[in-house]
């Protein structure tokens, strides 16, 4: 006996065809008399009632069930918490790891150093920018005031002048305290001997904190991240909604480009164009947009493809409602389902990817805060081991969070999910 | 019922399907007994729990979501519900075999019809290769299968949608059951194939004296194949009984509101000096075949062949004929929404030759309702926007106004106003058609084209949107394009009826003439299948 699936599950999703028509345990409760009173529920049942929204159980919309679904993804739901959290931490990252006083009373004056640049002569330096890390600075400030620090005192570039080893230099908490202050100008005693001073991952080989660094370079990454995925899904729907609304020889030629776009060898372009061009944010985001928005169209287009036909469009095109207007209110909804169920793994391919040029030396600018060259240090150090380490843990853990959110999104979106 | 024990005994039955913490009931204590050789029909809506019943029987239900609180389905003295897997394998397929609704879904679209035949007989009867094709071409033949030798090498997408739910049959009687369940069998096929279909279960049950538990939702159906009939609502039977005695003596008001659920009415005869509406003069649609390297068109599919039909104000023009027999394409050609060749008149006004900018004023004028009334509204617009959404295109009205004129047409298809903020899933199919026709409605059309508005509908469904279609119509002097193959609705609503064959007219005339005293073979053919489920003669309809 052949049984398909659909025959077999068809009584278990009543949505799907006779669900909302009759739901389940409506009118079940009376036990029916043979006579009139009946007849009058039959009636009811369709011409007026208000519907109950039954089959449905109380969430009405379709994204309140998507969002039980998501919920009832733990670990998605859980990473998703944890990404929002680590994510606007590090959006705030200046008020976090910082080499300036978050806030300064000077004299009798409040400043705000971490959103001000004040020049030094306020203080009675003579540097355009001030060094609030520098022991003269300091004196002067506690003497004539207080100042409030960020728990990290380093920001990415900021380097440790004392560090206790060679660089770059272990964590701080693997050396004793005599070791550890050894190359400050008063040693054990010097005032810049706090545990604030810490560099909880060490430092790199230029002196810089690594776990500032790490920080400023997960903000960095998933602000790249987002922004490419942004743009080229918006590209990428845009392109994919044209050809699958309008087919024929559009689909044909556009389809015939995008196979010759996606042939020739992305990596060794972005190699070369970062070798010719002073590689910045902005000119990464170009270069790697070229190619990366073809990754939605096959989706968008297909789903484009298959909903055009559907009677809800052409009843609209009856109406005479305008191409535009069809593709944006009755089309796209369709396709988005299918696009955010890709855009985390889209998120997690642009972040791979900068890391990637990062890392051969063809990413961001020298001195970003790249997790990239983080690894690439890693790499060269091999004596350091906190370098790859710290690398590793924080660019394995932002993609598993992205990966499992993904996964939670897509079961979310899940059609045979959100229907039955 | 030569043996005392009935062949196989559902005894107060229940299925609940528990999802998210709820639990439906979906069949509630049922009751019934099949006789060796004898069929029941179990006759409901969608939603009584019919199918559920049957599935059960052969626990072909999605568990774990579902499960039994209560009952036993006794088979020749075994229970179903608690017979271990393996011997439960041994009985489907072999002692009980089913047939569905879909033939296509229900085929492997990539075996051969000599393979999906030929495995049932090996897997359950160990036959060799050679002796399974034997069977399997006797088999081919027992179920009317024309030249079954050339039909072994075929694949489903070959086959017609009769020729399939002849293959789906015999592979039902592969193994000679003892019972078969039919699920629907004949609702997705054409009414001139039902019949067929019908005649030849009928015929191989006498022959093989198999008991059939045969479930469907057409009354017309179980009168003429059903020895007992059992009436099922939410999940109860409320009503079992001979044939006979049900439909002539109905005992619950169920099965009374059932038997009464048939579209009433019969609209006027025509009249012939009303203005004209649309009018088409050799209207074509042929779809371009074309063959090669250079994709030269060597040959048309002729959808629609010369077409010449007026319809004038206020009055339905019926348009019937079997499926592929290019109604709607006709209908979408006067709404210009395929290309066509040939004059068409709308209004006085010829749209023939108008671009799609240039008909876009008329579309406020013309409208359209379709079959599916799940798939004609978007899932994700309220019902206010999808009825709003064409005042938006052709008026200028504000939101206050656009608002009051959906409100105004949801009074108008007796849905509540209130409701207009809610999403097309939270309506049953009757609804939404409704809230299909308030959107044509809401424009205040001349011309609306109906396309099988009703064909998706449970029967009493039909009936009420039957009356409501021809209310409206009365209320706002509409004129109607009625394309249908379900000639009951038509004979109900249309003045006059054209019978469509392969693109071509066969015949017209107004509705009682067509109906009364119909003068070509096919029409006779056409209306023996859909009204009483008659064979037609060889020849005379496709299989």
């Amino acid at each position: 006996m052949v049984t398909t699936q659909n025959e077999t599950t068809r009584p278990a999703t009543p949505s799907d065809e006779d669900g909302p028509d009759k739901p389940f345990g409506a009118n079940r409760q009376r036990e029916p008399e043979p006579g009139e009173a009946l007849e009058t529920t039959f009636e009811e049942r369709e011409a007026t009632v208000l519907p109950t929204g039954a089959g449905f159980g109380t969430a009405t919309t379709l994204n309140q069930r998507r969002w039980r679904l998501f919920k009832a993804h733990r670990r998605g739901f859980w990473s998703l918490w944890i990404f929002l959290v680590l994510f606007v931490l590090t959006l705030f990252a200046e008020f976090i790891a910082n080499d300036r006083p978050l806030i300064v009373s000077y004299q009798g004056e409040i400043l705000f150093p971490v959103l001000v640049d004040y020049p030094e002569e306020k203080f009675g330096g003579f540097l355009a920018r001030t060094d609030y890390r520098d022991p003269f600075i300091q004196e002067e400030i506690e003497a004539n005031g207080w100042m409030v620090w960020p728990p990290i005192r380093y920001d990415y570039r900021a380097v440790n002048n004392t560090p206790p080893t060679p660089l770059p230099s272990a964590p701080s908490w693997m050396f004793t305290k005599a070791e550890r202050c050894a190359n400050m100008a008063g040693g054990v005693d010097d005032p810049s001997c706090t545990i604030w001073n810490w560099n909880w991952l060490g430092t790199d080989d230029q002196g810089r904190d690594v776990l500032a660094r790490v920080i400023y370079g997960f903000r960095i990454s998933i602000l790249f991240g987002l922004v490419l995925t942004a743009a080229s899904s918006v590209i990428g729907v845009a392109a994919g909604a044209v050809q699958g609304y309008f087919g024929g020889w559009t689909d044909l030629l556009f389809q015939r480009v995008i196979e010759i776009w996606t042939s020739v060898p992305a990596l060794y372009i972005i190699l070369i164009l970062s070798a010719v061009f002073t590689p910045s944010f902005f000119l990464l985001l170009g270069i790697l947009l070229v190619f990366s928005w073809v990754a939605l169209v096959g989706v968008v287009r297909a789903e484009f493809l298959r909903a055009r036909n559907f009677e809800y469009v052409a009843a609209a095109r009856a109406l005479g409602v305008r191409s535009l207007t069809i593709m944006w209110r009755h089309l796209l909804p369709n396709a988005m389902v299918a696009t955010l169920t890709f855009l985390p793994f889209i998120m997690n391919g642009s972040i791979t990817t900068l890391t990637s040029l990062d890392f051969l030396g063809f990413g961001l600018p020298p001195g970003s805060p790249s997790l990239g060259e983080l690894l690439a240090q890693g790499k060269n150090n091999i004596q350091a081991p906190w370098l790859g380490i710290s690398g590793f843990i924080v660019i394995s853990l932002m993609l598993s969070l992205l990966i499992f959110i993904g996964e939670a999104v897509r079961d979310a979106f899940d059609p045979r999910k959100t229907f039955t | 019922m030569s043996s005392s024990a009935p062949l196989l005994a559902i005894e107060d039955l229940s299925v609940a399907f528990h999802q998210e913490g709820r639990t439906n009931i979906a069949v509630d204590h049922v009751s019934l007994s099949v006789n060796k050789g004898e069929t029941l029909a179990v006759v409901g809506e969608s939603g009584s729990g019919k199918s559920v019943t049957a599935l059960s029987c052969v626990r072909l239900l999605n568990y774990p979501a579902a499960s039994h609180p209560s009952g036993r389905i006794l088979f020749k003295g075994r229970d179903m519900l608690t017979l271990p897997p393996k011997e439960l394998q041994t009985v489907r397929g072999n002692d009980i075999t089913m047939i569905f609704q879909e033939p296509m879904t229900s085929l492997n679209p990539l075996h051969k019809v000599e393979k999906q035949v030929g495995e049932i007989l090996r897997r359950h009867r160990g036959l060799s290769d050679r002796a399974a094709r034997e069977r399997t071409l006797e088999l081919l033949h027992a179920v009317g299968i024309r030249e079954p030798e050339k039909r072994l090498g075929s694949y489903p997408h070959q086959l017609s949608g009769g020729q399939r739910q002849r293959v789906m049959i015999a592979m039902a009687l592969a193994n000679e059951p003892d019972l078969l369940i039919a699920d629907e069998p004949t609702t997705a096929l054409d009414v001139t194939v039902q019949a067929q279909i019908l005649a030849l279960l009928k015929e191989i049950q006498a022959r093989e004296g198999m008991a059939m538990l045969f479930i469907t939702h057409d009354l017309g159906i179980v009168r003429k194949i059903a020895d007992r009939v059992a009436v099922m609502t939410d999940g109860k039977v409320v009503e079992t009984g001979p044939t006979e005695q049900v439909f002539t003596n109905p005992t619950h008001a169920y099965t009374r509101h059932l038997l009464a659920a048939e579209p009433k009415g019969r609209a006027p005869e025509p009249n012939p000096n009303a203005p004209i509406v649309v009018e088409t003069k050799d209207l074509k649609v042929w779809f371009p075949v074309k063959r090669g390297l250079m994709r030269r068109t060597v040959d048309h599919i002729k959808a629609v062949d010369g077409i010449d039909l007026t319809v004038r104000k206020g009055e339905t023009l019926g348009v019937v004929g079997e499926s592929g027999s290019g109604k709607t394409t006709l209908g979408f050609a006067i709404l210009r929404l395929i290309a066509s060749e040939g004059r068409i008149v709308f209004m006085g006004d010829a749209i023939d030759s108008r671009s799609w900018g240039t008909m876009r004023p008329l579309r406020s004028k013309m409208q359209i309702v379709f079959q599916d009334p799940y798939g004609s509204l978007s899932p994700r617009m309220s019902i206010g926007e999808i009825i709003a959404e064409g005042l938006k295109v052709h008026t200028d009205m504000n939101a206050k106004e656009r608002d009051d004129a959906v409100v105004k047409a949801l009074v108008e298809v007796g849905l509540d106003p209130a409701t207009r903020s809610r999403y097309p899933h939270e309506f049953s199919g009757g609804q939404r058609q409704r809230i299909a026709i308030a959107r044509a409605l809401v424009l205040e059309p001349d011309f609306i084209m109906l396309d099988e508005p009703t064909s998706a509908l449970d029967r009493s469904v039909q009936a009420q949107v039957v009356d409501l279609l021809r209310d409206v119509q009365k209320r706002h002097d509409l004129t109607f394009l009625f394309i249908s193959h379900d000639l009951q609705v038509v004979r109900a609503l249309a003045n006059e009826v054209i019978v469509m064959r392969g693109g071509k007219v066969v015949e017209r005339g107004a509705t009682r003439d067509i109906f009364d005293a119909p003068k070509t073979d096919y029409t006779r053919a056409l209306m023996a299948a859909a009204l009483n489920h008659e064979q037609a003669p060889t020849g005379v309809v496709a299989d």
